[in-house]
Parts: structure tokens; sequence; C-alpha cells
């Protein structure tokens, strides 16, 4: 903005720009060779982020056998293989089929759908803090959850999953109508009503949780063990039950990203070029609710990976959502099973929940993430 | 009031004699291509509001094919909103706007950005995003979930970043650029999606002169090249003068005057619409008229 710069960048463009007219008619060849570099360049592009794609599913295996062998009791990779393919009932097999696997799954699911989910909503709200959480699904789930104990005097996670799901699910289309009815132009809500509605939701909430975990011991009991956020000692039915559910998010989600591609240029923008704004907004939206209401009905709240990974995949991908959500997925993952073997190892013999190994690893990352480089604008 | 509406309906009989010519056709549905004076938009009896505030009340207008059209006007007086409402941004409280003959409120979101393109007042690209992925998306009305990208699409780009001379800085971000390689970036990004249509409210925002007068070049050349119909809203009534064949005078939500620029811009025109003491004099470097205003300091 220095009295220079104008004059520097009009230099710059009038390099570019007039020259090119007399040039580009009379040297096809000239013209012709910037075509073919910029089509490999975006064919080596596409090969790069193809490769990456591919280093990122190794590191999900790699992860994903670090989260079956370690633990309080440590299974060589042998044992591994062995109860994987061909087990016959050993101690070791017993505890990969019915404990291990069953919470690297979850594990892997659960990575899946925040990281995707993150994704969506800072695309969709335009805002780079925001979190799966901020449509008040978390905050729905929980009180669902302590609700139905509570009330119905259900105990095991297994049973109270249905709940947590249907509390995230009403909360979030509570937010969604409320923002939308705060935006009054009857074009659905914008990211500022939505982001109100959400915290005004989710405060309202919580202020409802605490009540009945104050009234029952019970609730409390449960709630305070759920709402940690842990994959272990779930039910194998745990995964099976929210399954479809994240699986509809994924693919709601993948037909979401050229709409959102349209839509981060402005809701004006993407509506010229041939986008509508509310569908998308609904579809995008209906995406992050079933995959956040799944996972947080199955794992409880899981902070910082919604948050974070799309930093980190933003890094990589730039700002094409088509590429931006499966690495943001598969970073999740990664992240989250990472994080639940290291709670397995600094405790032992005994664990921290992967709830809280998130929060320890996630805000530190963080801080360095904002003081690296300035967080992006969407 | 009464004046106003008299106004309104004076300035939509002015291009009168193209208007009931065309009414015929229009009204068929599809209008015959390659027609010269064939209206491409058309605006009648055009209501638009905000929230409670009705901004354009009873508006009339037609843009014929092949014209560059600006729209003038004070400050708030619905030249943007207008805009909008012929992009089908903006849903209207009545009356209505037909593209090609056609209802645009019937239209879907995506037939309408395969005929007609616009670019809003300083849109802001995501940080990260470099030129050529930008101009890419252009192409967004032409494809589907299952293809995304072909190699029409790839020769489309390219040739819309040759012609505003972009090609070099197709791998630069949107947001390194300057504002006037970033307004050419976009206006790469409505080349690219092909229509003959263009509607750009205020391209030379926050431009210094001598980049205005370097994106109207190139908004004229694009219409010199294809033939492409352009309407834009500007502020520089000089640059207006010049760059257009027709100019549309707004005011408080209405049409004071339109036709072309020697017609419209007259001193009591100024008055009427801006509240400025002006003189017209020639343009010594087009002939057309140019407006020199007064002001307080100099009466």
């Amino acid at each position: 903005m220095t009295p220079g710069t104008p004059a520097t960048t009009r230099s710059t463009q009038a390099g570019t720009g007039h020259p090119a007219q007399p040039t580009g008619p009379t040297d096809p060849g000239g013209v012709g060779t910037g075509g073919r570099d910029n089509r490999s360049a975006i064919a080596a592009r596409r090969r790069r982020r193809l490769i990456g794609l591919a280093a990122l599913l190794l590191a999900l295996v790699a992860a994903a056998v670090a989260s079956i062998a370690v633990g309080a009791k440590p299974i060589p990779l042998g044992a591994v293989w062995h109860a994987l393919a061909t087990p016959t009932g050993t101690a070791d097999d017993i505890v990969v089929r019915s404990l291990r696997i069953p919470r690297t799954l979850l594990g892997v699911v659960a990575g899946i759908a925040l990281g995707v989910a993150g994704s969506l909503m800072q695309g969709h709200t335009r805002n780079p803090l925001a979190d799966p959480g901020l449509l008040g699904v978390t905050q729905g789930a929980s009180f669902a959850a302590v609700l139905s104990i509570f009330a119905l005097g259900l105990t095991g996670v297994y049973s109270f999953v249905w709940f947590a799901f249907l509390g995230a699910m009403i909360a979030a289309v509570l937010v969604f109508l409320l923002g939308s009815a705060g935006s009054g132009g009857g074009g659905g809500p914008t990211p500022v009503t939505l982001a109100l509605a959400g915290a005004a939701m989710s405060a309202l909430l919580y202020a409802l949780t605490s009540v009945v975990v104050l009234l029952d011991q019970q609730s409390l009991e449960t709630y305070r063990f759920w709402q940690v956020g842990s994959i272990a000692g779930r039910d194998q039915g745990v995964l099976g039950q929210v399954l479809p559910f994240l699986v509809v998010g994924l693919v709601l989600a993948l037909v979401n990203a050229p709409g959102l591609n349209a839509l981060s240029l402005g809701e004006d923008v993407a509506r010229s070029l041939g986008q509508p704004v509310l569908r998308t907004r609904v579809i995008g939206l209906a995406a992050v609710t079933l995959l956040t209401g799944a996972s947080v009905a199955a794992c409880g709240p899981l902070a910082f990976v919604g948050l974070v990974v799309p930093h980190v995949a933003r890094a990589i991908t730039g700002p094409d959502y088509r590429w931006l959500l499966p690495y943001a997925g598969l970073i999740g993952a990664v992240l989250l099973l990472l994080a639940d073997v290291l709670g397995r190892v600094v405790a032992r013999p005994g664990e921290l929940q992967v709830g809280i190994m998130l929060a320890a690893i996630g805000a530190p990352f963080f801080i360095v993430l904002i003081r690296r480089k300035r967080l992006v604008r969407l | 009031m009464t004046t106003t509406d008299t106004d309104v309906q004076s300035s939509s009989n002015g291009p009168a004699s193209t208007g009931p010519a065309n009414t015929g056709s229009a009204s068929t549905g599809s209008a015959s291509t390659g027609q010269r004076s064939e209206v491409r938009l058309r605006a009648s009896q055009l209501r638009l509001g905000y929230g409670d505030r009705l901004i354009v009340d009873g508006l009339d207008l037609d843009v014929v094919s092949g014209t560059v059209t600006a729209v003038i006007g004070p400050n708030g007086c619905g030249k943007s909103t207008l805009l909008r409402a012929l992009g089908r941004l903006l849903a209207p409280r009545g009356g209505s706007v037909l593209l090609d003959g056609e209802r645009i409120d019937k239209m879907s979101t995506r037939q309408v950005a395969r005929i007609l393109g616009v670019l809003p007042q300083t849109p802001q690209a995501p940080e990260g995003l470099t030129v050529a992925d930008l101009v890419a998306r252009g192409r967004h009305p032409h494809q589907t979930w299952y293809r995304q990208w072909s190699s029409a699409d790839e020769t489309i780009v390219a040739d819309a970043l040759r012609m505003t001379g972009m090609l070099e800085l197709a791998d630069r971000p949107v947001d390194e650029l300057s504002g006037g390689q970033r307004q050419r970036a976009w206006l790469s990004m409505a080349l690219a999606q092909g229509t003959d249509l263009l509607l750009l409210d205020e391209p030379t925002t926050y431009l210094d002169l001598a980049h205005q007068v370097d994106v109207l070049d190139l908004v004229r050349q694009l219409h010199a090249e294809a033939g492409r119909t352009v309407v834009m809203v500007l502020h520089d009534l000089n640059l207006a003068a010049r760059y257009a064949e027709q100019l549309v005078a707004m005011r408080d939500g209405h049409i004071v005057t339109q036709g072309p620029p020697d017609e419209v811009l007259t001193e009591d025109m100024l008055r009427e619409v801006f509240g400025l003491e002006a003189r017209i004099v020639p343009d010594p470097v087009s002939g057309g008229p140019l407006v020199v205003p007064i002001g307080a300091h100099f009466r």
C-alpha cells in the first residue's frame, strides 16, 4: 500500500496484459506451449495429490496396526496377524478380536467423520474456528443421553446411542431453523445467525444437562465417563448402529464438495455459477449433522479433531474441497488412532481416554499452527 | 410520486421503437439468435427490496443484444439491486425479469448460469486459491458430479486466461494479486463461464484511474470480440460515457432517463439525478460528453 506499489503492479500488469494481445494470435506456438505447460502442471499436481492420499492410507494402516498391537497387554505383530488371519481362541486372539479391533475401527470411522465434518463446517460458515459441534450437535447428544439415563434408567453406552444420536439430530435441526429465522431473508441461515443460534442452543442444552446430572447420581456417573470422549469399551454393536449414518453422511459430504467450492467464492458468485445456495447449505449441514451426531453418540465428544485437522489438510491441498475432504478424513483417522495409542502408552498399565489425549496434543498443536501462519481466511 | 411514475413511463417508452417490435418474438419464448436488436433482458414493472425496505418500485428496462449498457446514479439509488435482480441473485417482489423471453424465476439456477454471468462488487476468493483454480471454477455450471473436468474445459480456461493477459499469473494465489490483476482474474472466471451476457457490478471499485481504464478496455474488448452483451454499474460518469453505448440513469429506484451517452449526460440530468451542478463539454479524446463538476468552491 506504499505509493510505489500501484506503479510497480501496474507495470507488471501492462507487461502481462497488453503485449499478450499482439503475440497471442501471431504466435500460436508460444501460446500452445503455455497451454501445455499449464496442462502438465495440473496433471503433476493431481498426481502429487493422489500420491499424498496413498501415503495417508499407508499411514492409516500403520496407525491401525499400532492400535491393535499396543496396549496394557502388548501383542507382537506375529500374534496380531495370527488373530486376524487364523484365530484359534488364544488370549491374544480374544483381546485383538473383541477389544482392539472394534476400538480401532471405531477410531477410524470417528476420525474420518470428524475430519470431514470439521472441513465442511469451516467451509459453510467461512469461519476458521468453526468446529463440527457448532450446530449444537454435541450438547444435543449429551442432553438426550443423560435424559435417557435419568428418565428410562438406561445404563450401558450401547443403550443410549440411539437417544444421543436423536438428540444430536433434533438440536441441529432446531439450530438450523433458528438460524434461518434469524437471517430474515428467507434464503436460509447465514454463517453469523448459524453460529449465534448454535451457541445459544448449546448453552441452553448444557444448562439442562447440568440440571439432570445434579438431580440424579446415576446419570452423573454415566455422563461423566461418556462426556470425556473415548473409543474404548464400546460394545461392538455401537459401530454397527452408527455406521449407516456415517456412510450416508460421507456420501452427502462428497456430493457437497463441488458446490462448496462454488460457495466459497461467496453466495452471489455461487448462484451466478449455477449453484443453488440453500440446497447446498442444507446438504452440507445435513452431512455435518449425520457425521458428528453419529461420532458423538458412539464416542462422546472428541475435541480438536474437527477443528485442527481441516487446517492441516488445507495446508496440503489448498482450498479445493474435492481434495480437502478426503485428506481431512484420513488425517482425522490417523490423528485419532495415534492419540488413542499414545493414551495407552503414557499411563501404563492404565490408560488415558482419547478425548483427554486429543485435547493434550491438539491444544499445543493448534497454538503452533496459529503462530506459524495466521489462520486462513475462508 | 406521480412525477416519478411518469418518468418511469416516459423512460420506458423512450426505446419503445425497439420495445414493441420485439414483444412478439420475446413472448413466443426462445428468441431467435443473430437478430441484432433482440432484447436479451427485459424487466417489467419490477419491484425489488430487502426486508421491509422497497428499493425499486415499478421499473421497466430492456437490454438489447450486443450492447454495452452502463447503469449510473447516486449511491443507494438501487443500481446494484437492479443488477442483482437481472442476474437472478435477488427474487423480485413484483413484476418480472425475462431472459431471452423466458421468465428468469422459472428457470433453474444452472440454466441461467449457462446464459448469463454475474460478477458482484469486490468478490472474495478463499485464501490460497490460485488464479487458474479460480478461473476453472467458472466451468462449474457445465460440470456434473460425475463429470468434473474435460479437456474442453481446459482449453476454455486457458483461452480465458490468455484473453485477459493472466496466463503468466495462473499459478499465483488470487489474494496476492494487485487490485487490477484481481479484477482481471475474476473477469477471466466470468469469461470461462462461457456466457455471452455479462452483468458487472462496479468492476472498477477500489481501482486507481489507470486500472479503471485498463479493466474497462478489457470489457470493451470482450464485447468487441464476441459481441457480448454487457450491463455494468459504473460510478465514474466520464468512463461510463466512454465505454458504454447505452446509459441508464437511476435515482431513488427508478429510471430517470436512458439512451446514448450524449443524450443522457446533460446538465439538467446531472442536476436532477445527482443534485450536481456541472458543465458538459466535448471530450477532447472521444468527442463524446465530458462532465466537469462545478462544486461550491468555484461557484
